[in-house]
């Protein structure tokens, strides 16, 4: 009974907040909505017209596809090795490193990297390799059709090491001390044995939560690359399916599109999300 | 024993060599600086006076550093109606209540969810995985109408109410609780203990780590919240609300904004230290024994 009395309060709120705000914006993909006139009931032309005539549709899986690749698959597996490595520090350079590394996600400082790459000469890669003579005339690195993807994931790189790494930290900092203890005995010589008896069997859910966490933030990536890159990007280079669901939604206001591309997007990243927890093994839900 | 011995003396991990441990420091400068570099800048940015702003080539330094940025930035607040003290008022406000409410009421939770058997348990954490996976920007507008629907617009409850219940917050807690041996709580309830005491006396201090990083996200996911469609009055506002205003207005030159996202940084960054050592303080004392 102690079991439901406890779940209630958060039962009650996220159910009210997140579960029915969820489930009353589903049905709107099969609609017309476009916030002024009542919704119509338009069946599956939304889906149909974004696999049959929306090309920029078709580019922006491809880009979303290379950018998840470098802020989904690489950025978590930096975040594993540098919350593994920082871990082996003493605890005060341990907890300075966290910090470090953690600032990014903090606040939205990320309006710096227009500076660091404006297309002026005046930007500090530009006057850099100006100054070191790699390049004679300024790179637009922020408008610049070849360039502009390659800029917006870095910045997203930069600021990948957040919820993900955060949480590998704490699972890190969780596990037994004298776990390693009995390993040490039990004949475990060198850290690379302690990372695969020990350290991954003793964090699967935390890799698991972090998994979660990269997989939201890069494939429903869109808000920072568009106040870097600007909207829409340089021949589309840097738009990405959330970009896109934007664009239909909050310019041009047809809500029913683009509910429907986000329903898409929610059903890959919840293929990817089954994937992801296959390979780690059951106790991870 | 003597091997026992000098495991122990090594903090009771495997096979640490010196060379090793130099290279790992280095790795990790190597990638701080790159982490950092932006950061540095930013703050430099904030404190240079404006002719330095625009030279060739832009200097990583100033040595003449002014406050002038921050003071023109809250000359701009200012012009709102409302004080710049009110702003934040009002982020202070909606950040202790959302820190407070989400340690309390998803600890809870997460200890259910991970520990008690119970019919439809293995579908609400489900559910929960479902709503990080959901981004659609539909919910914004439902949820807008559930809160019109409540009566809740227009006052600091339509920021903290719907925030209390982080999904994300829950399943960090409950994968790290399900990591917990089940012979703790058993031997704590043939001690007689109540769930309720479980929780919060066994598991609990357990799950420090875990619990001082839900404490972080809480903070920052709530100090940096803007007030969006939920609020009209510019009394009930945040400071990101008009902080972000300053910056999207583009009037201003990029000192200025710099500033802002100085003064939005560092209360995250001293709960964060802060929090950081309760850890180490508590790793330092607590044996977690199965």
């Amino acid at each position: 009974m102690d079991c439901y009395l406890m779940l209630m309060p958060f039962m009650v709120l996220f159910v009210t907040f997140t579960v029915i705000p969820v489930i009353m914006s589903v049905p709107v993909s099969f609609t017309n909505f476009n916030m002024v006139q009542t919704p119509e009931f338009v069946g599956l032309s939304n889906y149909t017209a974004l696999f049959l005539s929306d090309r920029i549709f078709m580019k922006s899986i491809r880009i979303t596809l290379i950018f998840a690749f470098f802020t989904g698959v690489v950025s978590f597996i930096l975040c594993f090795v540098a919350a593994w490595l920082i871990n082996s520090m003493p605890k005060k350079i341990a907890a300075f490193f966290t910090l470090i590394f953690y600032v990014p996600s903090m606040a939205n400082v990320y309006s710096v990297w227009k500076v660091i790459f404006s297309g002026d000469i005046n930007g500090y890669i530009n006057s850099l390799l100006i100054n070191t003579g790699i390049i004679t005339a300024p790179i637009q690195w922020l408008t610049d059709g070849r360039y502009v993807l390659g800029t917006a994931i870095i910045v997203q790189l930069w600021l990948s090491l957040g919820a993900g790494f955060l949480a590998m930290r704490a699972g890190l900092q969780g596990i037994d001390r004298a776990l390693y203890e009995v390993g040490a005995i039990e004949g475990i010589k060198n850290r690379w044995q302690e990372l695969v008896y020990i350290v991954i069997p003793s964090m699967k859910p935390h890799l698991m939560f972090a998994a979660v966490m990269q997989i939201v933030s890069s494939f429903a990536a869109g808000t920072v690359i568009q106040n870097i890159v600007g909207f829409p990007s340089t021949d589309y280079q840097a738009h990405t399916v959330m970009t896109h669901a934007y664009d239909y939604g909050w310019v041009r206001y047809e809500m029913g599109y683009a509910s429907a591309i986000c329903m898409i997007l929610f059903l890959v990243m919840y293929s990817v999300n089954r994937l992801v927890s296959h390979f780690l093994g059951k106790n991870t839900d | 024993m003597s091997d026992k011995k000098k495991v122990k003396i090594s903090s009771g991990m495997a096979g640490r060599k010196k060379s090793g441990t130099v290279m790992i420091f280095v790795f990790l400068s190597v990638l701080g600086i790159f982490m950092f570099f932006p950061v540095y800048l930013t703050i430099v940015m904030s404190v240079k006076p404006v002719e330095e702003l625009f030279v060739f080539p832009p200097k990583l330094y100033t040595l003449r550093p002014t406050l002038k940025n921050f003071s023109d930035m809250s000359e701009v607040i200012r012009q709102n109606r409302v004080p710049f003290s009110r702003y934040v008022f009002n982020s202070v406000a909606v950040t202790v209540s959302v820190t407070f409410l989400q340690s309390v009421i998803i600890s809870m939770a997460a200890f259910v969810l991970a520990k008690c058997r119970f019919v439809g348990r293995k579908l609400i954490n489900n559910i929960i995985v479902i709503s990080l996976l959901y981004q659609s920007n539909v919910i914004y507008i439902m949820q807008y109408i559930v809160i019109n629907k409540l009566n809740l617009t227009d006052s600091l409850y339509a920021l903290i109410l719907p925030s209390a219940a982080s999904p994300m917050g829950t399943f960090l807690m409950k994968q790290s609780i399900s990591q917990l041996p089940d012979s703790i709580i058993e031997s704590a309830k043939m001690d007689g203990a109540g769930l309720f005491r479980i929780c919060w006396q066994i598991v609990m201090p357990n799950q420090k780590p875990a619990l001082m990083t839900l404490i972080i996200f809480a903070f920052q996911s709530s100090w940096n919240m803007q007030s969006g469609a939920f609020v009209f009055h510019e009394e009930y506002k945040t400071l990101p609300t008009v902080v972000n205003q300053i910056s999207s207005a583009g009037m201003v030159r990029a000192g200025v904004s710099m500033a802002a996202a100085v003064v939005m940084l560092v209360p995250p960054v001293i709960v964060f230290t802060m929090v950081q050592g309760q850890i180490i303080e508590t790793m330092a004392h607590s044996g977690i024994k199965d």
